[in-house]
């Protein structure tokens, strides 16, 4: 791409802080001392916002996106229901984001983190880490495997309960895209229980977290698949300008 | 009725939680043998050009807490103010500067620690200069959507005197809580205060 084409690009689309969760959301109780009372400060994202660091292909080993099996002994797996779980990066106009890194984590089937400061009772699985990443290809897709994760109980009110969920941090092509989020799964009736979930207001926002059981890339007798498409912001573009974002 | 505008919502935020460290430092979290070395520890890959600073800090709650789970995440240019980002049209960055940062914090104190350069001015889209600054961004537990700041430099008067965005804060009393101070050894401080009289403050961009 040339310099002229790069000049041509806006800056990023200002975020919409109604879709996205509220920050003080007293139900969720660690919110209540670390959000801001102050308004933002707005203004139009400048050249330190649009770039962002770069990530490539080479860096990632050959089971990044395999966490059955990165951080299985020779010959062992981890426990639980195999699962793929498959998705498209793309901006707000529907470009595919190439060359996007996601980095995973997530209990593990028991709901059980690998951290030192987890006490949960539920056992560790030996054979399981619970990270892994991955870099979208030209067009934006991604895919990993990993087994479907356990709900697990927190100490916010006396019997809450974490939905299944998989924790995903991106990167898009510049600092401004930068998003931390967690992916649901279809049919969890713990989704409308959960607090941190609860600080988003549109249910339509809810519903953009929860991935499909998508029997289409199942693998027959190996792994079911889930589908979490992923979109990060975009720039604005002037008139009759067309390329992917990000190329 | 008209047409609806045809335009995908952003994916929403969620919270990094207390375990942010497991996908994003597993090393530092004890998980070692999948990742050779966690992303965003070393901020040089050979000698880099400018001055070398340290930048420390922690992060504080709305009680005066340190956050001990807290992930801040740091962006910035090279010495000459060029990012190292196909993003940035104005040439090449130094080859030895990854310019983006990330610490886990120290597990008993929450202090970060980066190991970097001052960066360049860079400019402003209308072209003004802006003054030297680093982009921060931090996560944790509590904290349902990444917080944006920048830390200034404190003996940077001059150019923080004309800086587009310094200048624009409504409450001038406020611009000090992103100005880093000299430690007096040669690196400089910036805590971030989430929340209270001494609130850092925090950007929509």
């Amino acid at each position: 791409m040339s310099n002229a084409d790069k000049a041509r690009a806006g800056g990023y689309i200002p975020r919409d802080r109604g879709w996205h969760p509220a920050p003080f959301h007293p139900p969720y109780k660690t919110s209540v001392k670390r959000a801001p009372q102050a308004a933002l400060l707005s203004f139009p994202s400048t050249l330190s916002e649009e770039t962002g660091p770069v990530f490539g292909h080479t860096m990632l080993g050959p089971l990044d996106n395999d966490l059955i099996l990165n951080f299985a002994a020779p010959g062992e797996a981890a426990i639980g229901p195999r699962i793929i779980v498959h998705g498209r990066v793309r901006d707000e106009a529907g470009r595919g984001v190439a060359g996007a890194l996601l980095e995973v984590w997530q209990a593990n089937a028991g709901g059980r983190y690998r951290h030192k400061k987890e006490s949960y009772l539920a056992a560790l699985d030996p054979n399981f880490g619970g990270c892994g990443r991955v870099i979208t290809d030209t067009d934006g897709r991604y895919e990993f495997r990993t087994v479907m994760p356990g709900p697990y109980p927190w100490p916010n009110g006396m019997n809450d309960w974490r939905p299944a969920h998989i924790h995903f941090s991106l990167f898009g092509a510049g600092f401004a895209q930068r998003l931390i989020t967690q992916m649901y799964f279809e049919g969890d009736p713990l989704i409308a229980h959960c607090p941190i979930i609860g600080s988003i207001s549109d249910p339509a926002a809810v519903g953009a977290l929860v991935a499909p059981l998508d029997m289409a890339r199942t693998v027959p007798m190996d792994a079911r698949a889930y589908k979490f498409d992923i979109t990060l912001r975009g720039r604005r573009q002037t008139t009759f300008e067309n390329r992917p974002e990000g190329l | 009725m008209v047409q609806p505008i045809d335009i995908l919502k952003e994916t929403p935020s969620q919270t990094a939680g207390p375990y942010v460290h497991i996908g994003c430092t597993p090393n530092v979290t004890g998980i070692h043998g999948i990742y050779d070395t966690d992303l965003g520890a070393s901020m040089k890959t050979g000698p880099v050009k400018g001055q070398e600073i340290i930048l420390t800090g922690t992060v504080y709650d709305g009680m005066g807490a340190a956050l001990k789970d807290a992930m801040v995440e740091i962006w910035q240019a090279d010495a000459a103010g060029i990012y190292p980002s196909a993003q940035d049209p104005r040439g090449p960055a130094d080859p030895n500067f990854t310019g983006w940062g990330r610490s886990a914090g120290d597990m008993q104190t929450g202090a970060f620690r980066f190991e970097t350069v001052k960066p360049g001015r860079v400019p402003f889209p209308d072209g003004r200069m802006q003054a030297p600054h680093v982009t921060f961004w931090i996560v944790a537990r509590g904290i349902n959507i990444g917080l944006h700041t920048r830390a200034y430099f404190a003996d940077e008067p001059e150019a923080n005197a004309e800086d587009p965005i310094l200048t624009r804060i409504e409450h001038q009393s406020r611009t000090q809580t992103l100005l880093a101070e000299p430690d007096g050894s040669g690196g400089y401080r910036f805590d971030i205060h989430l929340q209270g009289p001494n609130e850092t403050v925090f950007f929509d961009i």
